[in-house]
């Protein structure tokens, strides 16, 4: 049966929105290296990159006269598990490369850290703070967990999470607002997944696996002994986790 | 009201199908009428502790298939008439139990029994989960060690969340946790978590603390459940595992060091 479309009236609708996607800032062109520090990364917290959606940003490399081949990078990244959705800063080289693989070009919009900090890390993961969220203003939900987190199990909260039990290794709590855990924190935190910089994570024993802030983590390894077992909170300052034992003055 | 208790772990080897066979035969012996059910199709042995594999004629998944009715298929213990064994099939794959024929001969075994024990497959799969899925009362057997505490954990969170109970909003299973194969020497030695470090881990109600120990091979040779060897460590520790469950308060044993009790009065 043939059907006219404009009898339709719903069948599709453009709307606009926007979402907040990592950005892999590249300042290499050696690819073996970009390998090896993106499997180290997935492979830290592989299920919080599994899937993900990817910008590539190649402004800083190309700065810096690093010759990269877009076709190749985008292949390597999709080896990882991860799906390049864009590059910007890119020549117009690396721009008719993405084209051709169907990946959009998007320019370099007002950004809000120094390029300077991120020459020390290469590449870094970090997390773009969505701009329509505002999130001081945005009505927080809270979820209450008053459940121990068990061992494969993962907790998503919208807003803030406080969890009143533990949150075993091998459990995964993420939030995108704060994380209270009133109780050992054995599992991973990630708090600020949506990219809010300004989100904290509070717990009275940190034994994490791992620890993020909008995007940017910590592994177990690199708690300090003088935190562990403590209690503690953790936030950003200059896209470093800060990581403060929490004293009680008497 | 009828209560199923599953006896499960996630790892395999650390004592279910020892632990169903001495609380069913704990209960039994207490004056409830008890039934023990083999989930561990294709890989049948409580049978065999049970010492009643030569009497198997029909089994659970007969029973599932309508090939045999329950009563046929059910094996009346030959220590304790209010105890009955369901065995598993041998020559079966674990496809043959499905949710829907489990759920329909657990709740014709409701009918007639106080306490049904299901011995649950090692794993988090099918069988493991139709093991667990009906049940009132948890007993997550645990040995002391790393990788069984993180199994553990993980039943744990299946039983809060893939259960019946979990599943249709109700009161969520009782969870108790039954550390065994507990050795108080591997413990000082560090070669095994104590009964503190793996409660701080689980945080779950202790039941009881089985001992390593000889007469669980005794029984299971012999075909009867250890807890029916009153003299032995680890058939009290079983039969508090019962009172407690029960109801009554006992303290626990086979904690502590023994020879370090001694040493100590004695200062050698
Ligand atoms: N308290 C104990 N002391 C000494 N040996 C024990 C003890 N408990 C269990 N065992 C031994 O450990 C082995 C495994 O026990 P059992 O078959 O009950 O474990 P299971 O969890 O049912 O194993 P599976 O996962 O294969 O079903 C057996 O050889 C048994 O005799
Ligand atoms: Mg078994």
């Amino acid at each position: 049966m043939l059907t006219d479309a404009s009898n339709i009236p719903f069948a599709l609708e453009l709307k606009s929105t926007s979402f907040s996607v990592p950005v892999l800032v590249i300042t290499t062109d050696d690819m073996d290296v970009i390998e090896q520090k993106l499997h180290d990364k997935v492979n830290q917290a592989p299920e919080f990159f599994k899937n993900s959606p990817l910008i590539l940003d190649l402004q800083e490399a190309n700065n810096q006269g690093c010759l990269i081949n877009f076709i190749e990078l985008a292949g390597l990244v999709r080896q990882v598990g991860l799906f390049p959705i864009g590059i910007r800063g890119g020549n117009e080289q690396q721009n008719k490369q993405a084209l051709q693989l169907q990946i959009p070009v998007h320019t370099v919009s007002g950004r809000d850290q120094p390029l300077e900090e991120k020459k020390q890390k290469s590449p870094s993961l970090e997390s773009e703070p969505n701009e329509a969220v505002i999130s001081n203003i945005a009505p927080s939900e809270t979820t209450l967990i008053t459940h121990p987190i068990r061992s494969g199990q993962r907790i998503y909260a919208k807003g803030d999470l406080i969890v009143l039990t533990q949150v075993s290794a091998g459990a995964e709590i993420i939030a995108e607002g704060n994380i209270h855990v009133y109780n050992t924190l054995r599992g991973r935190a990630l708090a600020g997944v949506q990219g809010d910089v300004e989100a904290r994570i509070f717990c009275f024993d940190l034994q994490a696996e791992l620890i993020s802030i909008a995007g940017n983590y910590k592994i177990s390894e690199d708690l300090g002994d003088s935190v562990k077992g403590k209690p503690v909170q953790i936030y950003l300052q200059d896209q470093a986790l800060i990581i403060k034992d929490i004293e009680l003055h008497h | 009201m009828a209560r199923i208790i599953v006896v499960t772990s996630g790892k395999g080897g650390v004592g279910k199908t020892t632990t169903s066979a001495a609380i069913a035969m704990g209960l039994a012996k207490r004056g409830h009428k008890t039934a023990v059910i083999d989930f561990d199709v294709g890989l049948r042995n409580l049978d065999l502790i049970m010492g009643c594999e030569r009497r198997v004629v029909y089994d659970f998944v007969n029973v599932i298939n309508e090939e045999a009715t329950l009563n046929q298929a059910l094996i009346r213990d030959k220590n304790c008439n209010l105890l009955y064994i369901l065995p598993a099939s041998q020559t079966r794959d674990k496809d043959a139990l499905s949710q829907e024929g489990v759920g329909r001969v657990l709740d014709e075994l409701k009918k007639d029994f106080k306490y049904i024990v299901c011995d649950s497959p090692a794993g988090i799969e099918k069988g493991a989960h139709l093991a667990m899925y009906f049940a009132d009362d948890a007993f997550v057997v645990t040995n002391p060690e790393v990788s069984s505490v993180r199994d553990s954990d993980r039943m744990l969170g299946l039983l809060a969340s893939k259960s019946r109970r979990a599943e249709q909003n109700e009161e969520p299973i009782n969870e108790f946790l039954l550390l065994t194969r507990y050795s108080p020497d591997r413990v000082k030695l560090g070669e095994m978590l104590s009964v503190d470090d793996v409660q701080d881990i689980l945080s779950l109600h202790l039941l009881g603390v089985i001992p390593e120990s000889k007469s669980v091979l005794n029984a299971s040779n012999s075909g009867t459940p250890v807890i029916l060897d009153e003299k032995s460590d680890a058939g009290q520790a079983y039969a508090d595992i019962v009172a407690r469950y029960l109801g009554e308060d006992r303290p626990h044993r086979f904690i502590d060091d023994k020879k370090g009790f001694f040493r100590k009065l004695f200062g050698g």
